[in-house]
């Protein structure tokens, strides 16, 4: 469903994103860790068409980003980092836009707001302007415009961040019953999140893949066995040295 | 015609979001302020005895050149700031879309504006009998000239996250446009300069071309040249949003 072959993203001097390979088929959720500053968001803007690769392609659906854009676009649903959003819009304005621009109508676009303020239990805030809505329903808000048109390919950048102990299970939980007939890929910096939802995990450590696994299988090549012992030993011995830019 | 679909619905976001906010209301308050003031007080609209539309229509473009960058200074600038533009830009529409969009909305909420001065042409065919034919050409050429300035402040405000900045930058680029061919700054050159350099300057100018238009004699080459304007500086929008290197 999505392929990215050998993506490379270089601002100026900066090589942010140095080759990267993966594939997700459709009923995968992809995990995507590592510490800050390895290029995670950067490659999810690659693969999104936000920002264009400087070497290498992202295809998704048989479609290359470069080329197809808009085609690409289409299949993808995109929760970006921070989850922006219009802040002088109520929730249902501003899902009512994105159903909009993705070429609902009529009662295709009011069942699928509504469809969504339902799955992100949204119903209390619906007539809210999303300036004035905590953080973590700002996030729902923009989680729900990330699945409003129901999409094959999801792509969410630290998607619980910020929310409590109880939307994060919540989200968890959409994420698991909606993997079946998507292709997913989250990025996160909770652990035990890739046991709870993800079927295959990579480690992303300055712009690299250094490990690409089942859950069970890097856990099984960790010295301890646990899945943070192995993270810290990939990404802390390779930015050993001096990465002072993280800062 | 999908193109179409898309351009509008991001024209109809961007046209609420100005009356969303009280930046409708500050703007249209202070463009009737201004004009009505100037009209009245400064050039004495009454006591001259005339009865055409001439002294309104002349402060037209200084009131643009302090209104218009406020009113475009958001376009995109704040879509950077806030990171929606990642949202927009992620969504099946191509940037061009997106830039013509936003650029009717900004043209049309100015238009508006210049709209709610209809009471002035009511009272001048009360005191006398004008020539509506000259009056409505003054209008059209007004409406075009506030165009060029919609499209140099939408230039400006691609090129920063900062709303200040995107004001002052299309500020000092319409005020140069609009003195260039100004007679009081064009008399300076003509004293040293040839006369084919006056000439070629001042018709870069947004003011002459004024001028004819608001005399009521519409010239093709003053229509086509409001029209190159505004088709140069969405061009150059795109090129600016095509090749930023984040949001
Ligand atoms: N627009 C930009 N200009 C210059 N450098 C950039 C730009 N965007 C990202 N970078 C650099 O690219 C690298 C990767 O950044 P990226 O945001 O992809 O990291 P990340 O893995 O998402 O980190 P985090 O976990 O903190 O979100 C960083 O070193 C960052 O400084
Ligand atoms: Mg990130």
């Amino acid at each position: 469903m999505l392929e990215v072959r050998d993506l490379v993203k270089r601002f100026g001097p900066i090589e942010a994103v140095k080759g990267v390979s993966f594939s997700v088929g459709m009923g995968e959720v992809l995990g995507f860790l590592g510490p800050n500053g390895a290029g995670k968001t950067t490659t999810m803007r690659m693969i999104t068409g936000f920002l264009p690769p400087s070497s290498g392609a992202a295809l998704v659906g048989g479609h290359d980003v470069a080329r197809e854009p808009v085609a690409v676009k289409r299949l993808i649903g995109y929760l970006p980092e921070n989850a922006p959003a219009y802040h002088s819009m109520t929730v249902t304005g501003f899902l009512q836009f994105i159903a909009d621009v993705r070429g609902l109508r009529g009662k295709a676009k009011a069942s699928a707001v509504d469809i969504a303020i339902q799955k992100c239990r949204l119903e209390t805030v619906r007539q809210q302007t999303i300036g004035t809505l905590s953080k973590g329903y700002r996030q729902r808000t923009c989680f729900a415009q990330a699945i409003l048109h129901n999409p094959q390919v999801l792509i969410m950048d630290e998607p619980t961040d910020g929310l409590d102990p109880n939307q994060k299970h919540t989200v968890r939980q959409m994420i698991k019953d909606m993997s079946a007939e998507k292709a997913i890929i989250v990025s996160t910096h909770i652990l035990e999140e890739v046991d709870a939802i993800c079927t295959r995990a990579i480690i992303i450590s300055q712009g690299k893949i250094v490990a690409n696994g089942k859950p069970a299988e890097l856990r099984a090549s960790s010295p301890t066995g646990r899945l943070e012992d192995l993270f810290r030993k990939l990404t802390l011995v390779e930015s050993g040295d001096a990465r002072t830019k993280e800062g | 015609m999908e193109g179409f679909q898309n351009s509008l619905s991001v024209f109809k976001r961007e046209l609420k979001s100005y009356f969303e906010s009280p930046v409708a209301y500050v703007f249209m308050v202070g463009f009737l302020l201004l004009s009505g003031f100037m009209t009245f007080s400064v050039t004495r609209f009454f006591e001259r005895q005339a009865a055409d539309l001439q002294p309104f229509f002349f402060w037209h473009p200084w009131v643009y050149l302090l209104l218009v960058p406020a009113a475009t200074m958001g376009l995109w600038a704040e879509e950077r700031r806030t990171g929606t533009i990642e949202l927009l830009l992620t969504m099946p529409v191509t940037l061009m879309q997106a830039v013509l969009g936003k650029f009717f909305a900004a043209w049309l909420f100015i238009t508006l504006g210049v709209a709610l001065t209809f009471p002035i042409v009511i009272t001048t065919c009360y005191l006398g009998n004008p020539d509506l034919g000259v009056i409505l050409c003054g209008y059209i050429g007004s409406i075009l000239m506030a165009g060029a300035y919609v499209a140099v402040g939408m230039l400006a405000s691609a090129m920063t996250r900062s709303q200040v900045i995107a004001f002052v930058v299309s500020l000092l680029i319409c005020l140069l446009l609009l003195l260039a061919g100004w007679p009081p700054v064009t008399s300076l050159f003509t004293q040293w300069a040839p006369a084919w350099f006056v000439e070629a300057v001042a018709a870069f100018s947004f003011s002459p071309h004024f001028e004819s238009l608001q005399r009521g004699v519409i010239d093709l080459r003053d229509i086509a040249y409001y029209i190159s304007v505004m088709a140069f500086m969405i061009a150059g929008t795109h090129v600016v949003l095509e090749n930023r290197s984040a949001a």
